[in-house]
């Protein structure tokens, strides 16, 4: 009988024992290889002029922006490896929340703050600053095979995506399109893409019952190209990804049709569903000189690595402009 | 008078074979049904992942361009949420298996906390994230570090494991534990000697269900607001981290084709993971299924 407490203790205590070891492991391993790492920078540190910072930033917030967030961050860790970057993507609205809450320097965000975040965040007595990242042009997209719609207005839009209470047809827009039934497919609800869309077209109104709502684009686009009478909306960028498979609607706001390119979004030409994505700073954060410095990388390089990613660059003034607004802030 | 009646069984005979043979075949195509799917689900993941996955990847952080995206955070991240949820779930779970077998009495209050602990097991994980996220990153101002996400992932899955343990100590025979007070032994003797020898290959059933889970769950830990991307590795359990199923949930989400192969090259990775734990704790059950 004790040889079974021994073979019972013995194996509890090595399963526990190969955990630790595991985790000791991996930790030495990152030890040695962030020391490592640390052993070169050094001698970088000695040919560079540049400072080598210190630090730890936080991010959180839209799941739009952090493509942009991931890749500045990435990009900022080969100058800057001393300072710790954290970025997660709890969607605009969580980010606020964690941002009110003090845990983060910086918050995403793919709509401007709502009135309640602001009251919110002048409650705790938290200063922040808006900075503009990019554009993003949300794209309207029908089936490749659909010949009928050649533009949309933006009553048009809102005619098609609110809900009636009759199911739609083609025909019910304009009389000589055709007699079939719209299918609509649109991101979720809680996304800052539907916020965006709701407040520049539906203004509030009721979206169709009918609609397929999900969270991941990728599903709208699937959903889209799948179907000869789908309409869909969803972020340039997947649009520009699935180009071959789909069918951008130009837009009508007033001024003409206008279709999303990189230069109609950057231009301003395309609108009103050209939508600024943002992030927020505390304040108090910037006299951190790493997360001046950051910043500052973030906006001379925002241009470039939101175009790699898939949205659409601002104009070089509008960087500077931020630039002048990130010096009055150290 | 005949016993059996030949011509009736005769009759009989025929249905009752053909719904033998028709019940075989039905439960055959269900076991083949789940089997099937994951064949496919395994063949679509690992032809999409393959050409992604390499030492590299391995070794590189999460990035913009795909064919330099890699899983070293969420990897190492994974297994020091592993090193924490383990032993926390461990303990707890066999503990609370244990008293609410050996030591507490069968009364309406253990009756309660018994009908509460399966009803745990069925409430959504997500509810479990909210939990951790007021408790332990606000309340206990632990962060996002890997202590918080471990014992909110140590609640989720603490049902399973109190469950399992609970029937592998109740089907521990009797007649051993009489035979073990027999001889004088104290209850705590006999739990150890007796009782946890025998029961264990149903506790770590219940480990493996348990850990499992904990492994693949992301719902909760985008509740905590867990980073995706990361710089640098944790050094202590106080850090931050990250995880392997975020990081696939992120790379699924691009608009970009290619990150659909880094997911699934993300997702063999961590299914590769939870083979190796697996087969560690089937090897210890198999050398105790031995002794009885």
């Amino acid at each position: 009988m004790k040889s079974f407490k021994y073979l019972a203790l013995s194996t509890m205590i090595g399963a526990v024992l190969a955990f630790t070891a595991a985790c000791g492991a991996t930790e030495e391993e990152g030890t040695t290889s962030s020391s490592q790492t640390a052993g070169n920078n050094t001698e970088q540190q000695a040919s560079d002029e540049d400072k080598q910072l210190q630090g730890e930033i936080n991010i959180d917030g839209s799941s739009t922006v952090y493509p942009i967030m991931e890749a500045i961050v990435e990009e900022f860790g080969m100058t800057q490896p001393g300072v710790k970057v954290s970025v997660a993507s709890s969607g605009t609205g969580g980010g606020f929340k964690a941002f009110i809450a003090g845990s983060t320097d910086f918050s995403n965000a793919s709509r401007p703050i709502k009135d309640e975040e602001k009251a919110q965040l002048e409650e705790v007595g938290l200063d922040y600053t808006e900075f503009k990242l990019a554009n993003d042009g949300l794209s309207v997209v029908i089936h490749k095979d659909n010949d009928w719609v050649d533009y949309l207005t933006v009553e048009e839009l809102k005619q098609i995506w609110v809900e009636d209470g009759n199911a739609k047809k083609w025909s019910d827009i304009r009389a000589d399109w055709p007699d079939e039934e719209i299918k609509f497919y649109s991101p979720g609800t809680d996304s800052g893409t539907f916020d965006y869309f709701n407040e520049v077209i539906l203004e509030d109104a009721q979206i169709v019952e009918s609609a397929t709502l999900s969270e991941d684009d990728n599903v709208l686009v699937q959903g889209v190209t799948g179907d000869v009478n789908a309409i869909g909306y969803f972020g340039y960028a997947y649009y520009a990804e699935n180009k071959d498979k789909l069918k951008v609607v130009p837009i009508d706001g007033g001024n003409g049709a206008v279709e999303p390119t990189n230069e109609t979004v950057e231009s301003g030409e395309y609108a009103p569903l050209s939508r600024p994505l943002f992030t927020y700073v505390k304040n108090e954060s910037v006299k951190n000189e790493e997360v001046y410095e950051f910043l500052k990388y973030t906006l001379e390089n925002a241009a470039v690595l939101s175009e790699d990613v898939g949205y659409v660059r601002l104009t070089d003034e509008e960087y500077e402009e931020a630039l002048k607004v990130l010096e009055g802030l150290k | 008078m005949k016993l059996i009646d030949h011509a009736k069984v005769l009759k009989q005979m025929k249905s009752r074979k053909a719904s033998n043979i028709f019940f075989k075949l039905l439960f055959m195509a269900a076991t083949t049904f789940g089997l099937l799917v994951l064949g496919i689900l395994l063949y679509r993941v690992i032809t999409q992942g393959i050409g992604y996955l390499d030492f590299q990847f391995l070794q590189n952080l999460p990035s913009r361009k795909p064919e330099q995206a890699g899983v070293k955070t969420a990897l190492i991240g994974t297994i020091w949420l592993m090193g924490v949820v383990a032993p926390v779930t461990l303990l707890l779970g066999v503990g609370t298996a244990i008293y609410l077998e050996e030591y507490a009495r069968k009364n309406r209050f253990t009756r309660f906390i018994q009908v509460n602990i399966s009803n745990l097991a069925g409430v959504p994980s997500i509810v479990f994230g909210l939990l951790g996220l007021t408790v332990f990153v606000r309340a206990l101002a632990l962060g996002t570090s890997i202590l918080a996400a471990g014992f909110t992932m140590s609640l989720l899955v603490l049902p399973i494991i109190i469950v399992a343990s609970q029937e592998a100590i109740k089907a521990v025979p009797k007649e051993l534990r009489e035979a073990s007070f027999g001889m004088g032994a104290t209850k705590w003797q006999t739990i150890l000697n007796v009782v946890l020898p025998a029961a264990i290959p149903g506790i770590l059933t219940g480990g493996i269900l348990a850990l499992s889970r904990a492994i693949g769950e992301t719902a909760p830990l985008v509740v905590l607001g867990l980073p995706l991307f990361l710089a640098f590795l944790p050094k202590s359990v106080f850090d931050m981290f990250t995880v392997l199923p975020m990081q696939i949930y992120n790379w699924t989400g691009r608009p970009q084709e290619e990150f659909q192969g880094v997911a699934a090259a993300g997702i063999i990775v961590l299914l590769t993971m939870l083979i190796i734990m697996n087969s560690i704790a089937v090897y210890i059950r198999n050398k105790f299924q031995k002794r009885y």
